[in-house]
């Protein structure tokens, strides 16, 4: 690719990415009323007062960062557990083990809408409805085996000579781990963690059916934003330009983890 | 460099087969439950077997539904694949770009689905919205609310927008993951561009790309909120995917039994063909990977 | 077959280099000959690797000029320059096999089919890789992976040197040797100029003809592995090479002695020559392994005292104090150890003279 064919075409696909974007930004700054009157390329009388409604409203900052909370439980807890199993996938045969990692993506395939009432009945009977925690135990049934596939995949990128050569000069398991092998992978580790955030933030279903008041998320008070004059545009856009701010820092600080790469020198 | 055969690594993947079951197999189960029993209301129950099984695999309207979604799970491969290749591979690696393409990328994968429908249906109005006057202003008659084939457009052109950023940031990750001695090796065996690609690039791509597949192929084929809030199904049921059909269906008359049925069948469609793929993915580079 | 020549060559990996430190490779003059089988030894950081990297174009030195026989390459891209590089760990082609692997190189400049096989099969018979051509690369052990690698650069014709970044890093260490063996019968029958960077002294010097060690970006001595032990040029070098390496105590030259510690060790005519005409620093650098104990007194003994023994089964370390100064002998299994006070000879033609440093006599 030469290098103009190769940036104008970059250059034309992130033009095309933004441009919902800024929609989005555009009718965040406008009224209703204004929205839907008339077209305007870009505000005419840009005003903050949907973002003043959301910091201001109570509700809506707190489903923020309930949100925050929950999402980073999930993550962390995601990637904890995920990180050893993927090793035991990529190094490993063991009994079951082409069955367990496909079962375990098989946790993503089924239509959500049926299966809430028995997760709604079960965190119930744990007493666990209402809590952040539930709600990060929840999507670890998508995120978990989503973190095992990624790690897996990347992990078996590095050579076992790696491994063996670890063992040979007496690292211990934790310890070779730890200092040798999260490093070569830490390009899928940030990739990792970044969809676990992205994908316990924008869902939806499940945090709405366990949440009522105290961990409600920021999607479920987004959807009350239908009024008895239909949906409130500007204010539902103001709160998708704010959605995009924790995700976008997440992404900016693992910016490194996945652009490095790893040099496989001086091991 | 075959796998070490060792059964202790059942320790490594406990934790994982904790936390996922927990919230997995009781679910399962309940559903399974209901889907063979008709339910009046709390404790009245009464066994029905297969009916809702049967029931779901002959309604016509549920065929068209699914061939519509393969349509569509088609179309978005097609597109979102090899585009999500091509702009990781033109993402720049070092500098400034770096971060600004890694933050813009994320950007349409943080918004919330039902919001996404949302900017989009006053994105492509046609009196309102930016792409729908453009469009309208270059003489094209445009309406997604009228014509199926518009509605298709838009909707595929939504999902494309949504998720491209997904396969691209996962095909980045890999590519950058690959040790730059592959690459100057394959300069000092003079190897050219594309033959640098069909046998550095693709063969470590593989993992990640079979991820991507896979990842797409089932998000698209349960998609829900962001055409349904866009077209609501429509026009008529021009857009009605599967999953807006069973939700059509079960909220229409609220009966447990057949939806849990219909979410079992959904669920086996979507594993079925996953496991096709997967198994296609394999065999690809026709040496086993596990 | 060529003649390498780094003509001022000098690096550095930032954009603006603000310090000495940030530069890795300083004012390299040096001169590979052709054919010669040469070691790049130096620790971690001294700049073998990217040294390395400048010969093979991977890197474009910030300043200098890199020559090969005469001609002057610094600005032709590695693909142009006929050399040959095996790295740190294994790199083959997965989806290929062994066959298409080491037939690569040459089929990316388009020889015809019925030469690359008959060079592919050659190859693979000087490496021991001919019943496995048939197999996936993926498939194989680390070292045949390596071989491999190695292959990829002895099917090409026109190549004129190898270099070699630490090659047996991941590789088991029962076979290490028997790599090392094969890439000296390689050397013998092909008479290419290779380069093999390594910073474990045991490979560099079993393996190449010259050793050049490196320190801190720059070479500090090139020579035979005897020369680089006798009469090492450099601090660096006498403390690097040998295990444990050269002691080194200051001195005053005093007459026909140094003077260490209220101690008179006679010096070689030589060594006293230089110390003359010597300024600054004066440091007496002796190797353990000439060092010698003994209980009685003797002339032009130091007395000492045995701080410690270690017993490594055909020899032993011993740490001896002398005044302030520690230093460590190695004396073979079979000798007595003297525990306590002792008396220390140094042979005066073992003894070496260094000032600022650098070796004076």
């Amino acid at each position: 690719m030469t290098r103009v064919l190769r940036l104008g075409g970059l250059g034309l696909y992130y033009g095309l990415l933004l441009l919902p974007i800024y929609w989005m930004l555009n009718m965040s700054l406008r009224s209703n009323a204004d929205i839907m009157g008339a077209f305007s390329l870009y505000p005419t009388d840009p005003n903050l007062a949907n973002y003043v409604k959301i910091f201001t409203d109570e509700v809506w900052y707190s489903g923020y960062i309930n949100s925050i909370i929950y999402v980073s439980l999930n993550t962390v807890i995601s990637l904890t557990v995920a990180l050893p199993a993927a090793y035991a996938f990529s190094r490993y045969r063991f009994l079951g083990d082409k069955h367990m990692f496909f079962w375990l993506l098989t946790n993503r395939m089924a239509p959500p809408a049926v299966f809430l009432l028995p997760f709604f009945q079960l965190y119930s009977t744990l007493g666990l409805i209402d809590t952040h925690i539930a709600v990060a135990l929840a999507h670890t049934l998508f995120n978990v085996p989503l973190a095992v596939w990624i790690l897996e995949g990347f992990m078996s990128g590095v050579p076992r000579e790696i491994d063996e050569m670890a063992y040979i000069d007496g690292y211990s398991f934790p310890r070779f781990f730890a200092t040798v092998f999260v490093p070569l992978v830490r390009t899928g580790i940030g990739v990792t963690a970044f969809f676990c955030f992205m994908f316990s933030w924008v869902e939806l279903l499940l945090a709405r059916t366990l949440t009522t008041t105290d961990a409600k998320p920021i999607a479920a008070t987004m959807t009350r934003t239908v009024s008895a004059m239909g949906l409130d545009w500007g204010l539902l856009a103001a709160a998708g330009v704010l959605t995009i701010v924790p995700g976008a820092l997440v992404i900016w600080f693992v910016r490194n983890y996945i652009a490095k790469g790893f040099a496989l020198g001086r091991v | 460099m075959d796998k070490w055969e060792d059964n202790r690594a059942w320790f490594l993947v406990l934790p994982v087969f904790v936390v996922v079951a927990f919230s997995a197999i009781i679910p399962l189960m309940t559903v399974v439950n209901y889907s063979v029993q008709d339910i009046f209301g709390p404790g009245q129950r009464v066994f029905v077997g297969t009916e809702w099984f049967a029931d779901a695999l002959s309604d016509r309207r549920l065929h068209e539904a699914l061939w519509r979604q393969f349509l569509f799970s088609g179309l978005v491969l097609v597109i979102e694949i090899p585009l999500g290749v091509l702009i990781a591979l033109a993402m720049p690696k070092r500098g400034l770009g770096v971060p600004f393409s890694l933050v813009l990328l994320a950007l349409p994968l943080l918004i919330p689905w039902n919001v996404i429908g949302t900017i989009w249906i006053i994105f492509t109005r046609p009196d309102i919205g930016l792409l729908g006057v453009t469009i309208n202003g270059l003489g094209i008659p445009f309406d997604h609310t009228a014509s199926p084939l518009d509605a298709w457009i838009t909707v595929v052109a939504m999902e494309v927008w949504h998720w491209t950023p997904l396969v691209a940031l996962l095909a980045y990750a890999g590519l950058r993951a690959i040790p730059e001695a592959y690459f100057q090796a394959a300069r000092i065996d003079g190897a050219s561009a594309w033959a640098t690609f069909r046998y550095v690039l693709l063969p470590k791509l593989r993992g990640v790309l079979t991820i991507a597949i896979l990842l797409r192929f089932m998000d698209s084929f349960l998609i829900y909120a962001e055409p349904f809030v866009l077209t609501g199904g429509g026009p008529g049921n021009a857009t009605t995917f599967l999953s807006i059909h069973l939700v059509k269906m079960a909220v229409g008359q609220f009966d447990l039994g057949p939806a849990a049925a219909f979410s079992l069948i959904y669920f086996l469609i979507v594993l079925l063909f996953s496991w096709l793929f997967y198994q296609a993915l394999q065999n690809v580079g026709q040496g086993e990977r596990r | 077959m060529a003649r390498i020549a780094l003509e001022q060559v000098a690096h550095a990996y930032a954009e603006h280099p603000r310090s000495d430190a940030e530069w890795a490779l300083k004012d390299l003059d040096q001169v590979w000959e052709d054919g010669g089988a040469y070691a790049l030894l130096g620790p971690s950081g001294c700049g073998k690797t990217t040294l390395l990297n400048v010969i093979s174009g991977l890197i474009a030195p910030r300043r200098g000029r890199i020559l090969f026989d005469g001609r002057d390459v610094t600005g032709l891209r590695t693909e142009q320059r006929n050399i040959a590089q095996v790295f740190q760990f294994p790199v083959v082609y997965d989806t290929m096999t062994v066959f298409d692997n080491l037939a690569f190189p040459l089929r990316n400049r388009r020889i015809d089919e019925t030469r690359v096989r008959s060079r592919v099969a050659e190859v693979a018979e000087m490496l021991d890789l001919a019943e496995v051509l048939g197999r996936r690369a993926r498939r194989l052990t680390a070292d045949a992976k390596q071989k491999i690698s190695l292959g990829r650069g002895l099917v090409r014709e026109d190549v004129a040197a190898i270099l070699f970044d630490e090659p047996l890093t991941v590789i088991d260490p029962g076979l290490k040797w028997q790599l090392r063996r094969k890439l000296k019968e390689v050397h013998k029958r092909r008479r290419l100029t290779l380069i093999y960077v390594t910073h474990d002294q045991n490979e560099a010097l079993t393996f190449a003809d010259r050793v050049a060690v490196m320190n801190e970006g720059r070479v500090l001595q090139v020579g035979t592995p005897q020369a680089l032990f006798e009469r090492p040029a450099h601090r660096f070098v006498g403390y690097f090479i040998g295990s444990p390496g050269m002691n080194f105590v200051p001195c005053v030259v005093e007459g026909d002695a140094a003077l260490v510690a209220g101690a008179r060790l006679p010096l070689a005519e030589e060594a006293l020559a230089a110390a003359r005409v010597a300024t600054g620093r004066i440091e007496l650098g002796v190797r353990p392994e000439h060092l010698r104990l003994a209980v009685e007194p003797a002339k032009g003994a130091a007395e000492v005292t045995v701080r410690a023994v270690e017993d490594l089964g055909t020899y032993r370390i011993v740490t001896i104090a002398l005044g302030e100064h520690v230093l460590k002998a190695k004396l073979a299994a079979d000798r007595p150890v003297p525990a306590g006070a002792a008396y220390l000879s140094v042979p005066p033609a073992a003894a070496r003279l260094y000032a600022g440093g650098r070796l004076i006599g």
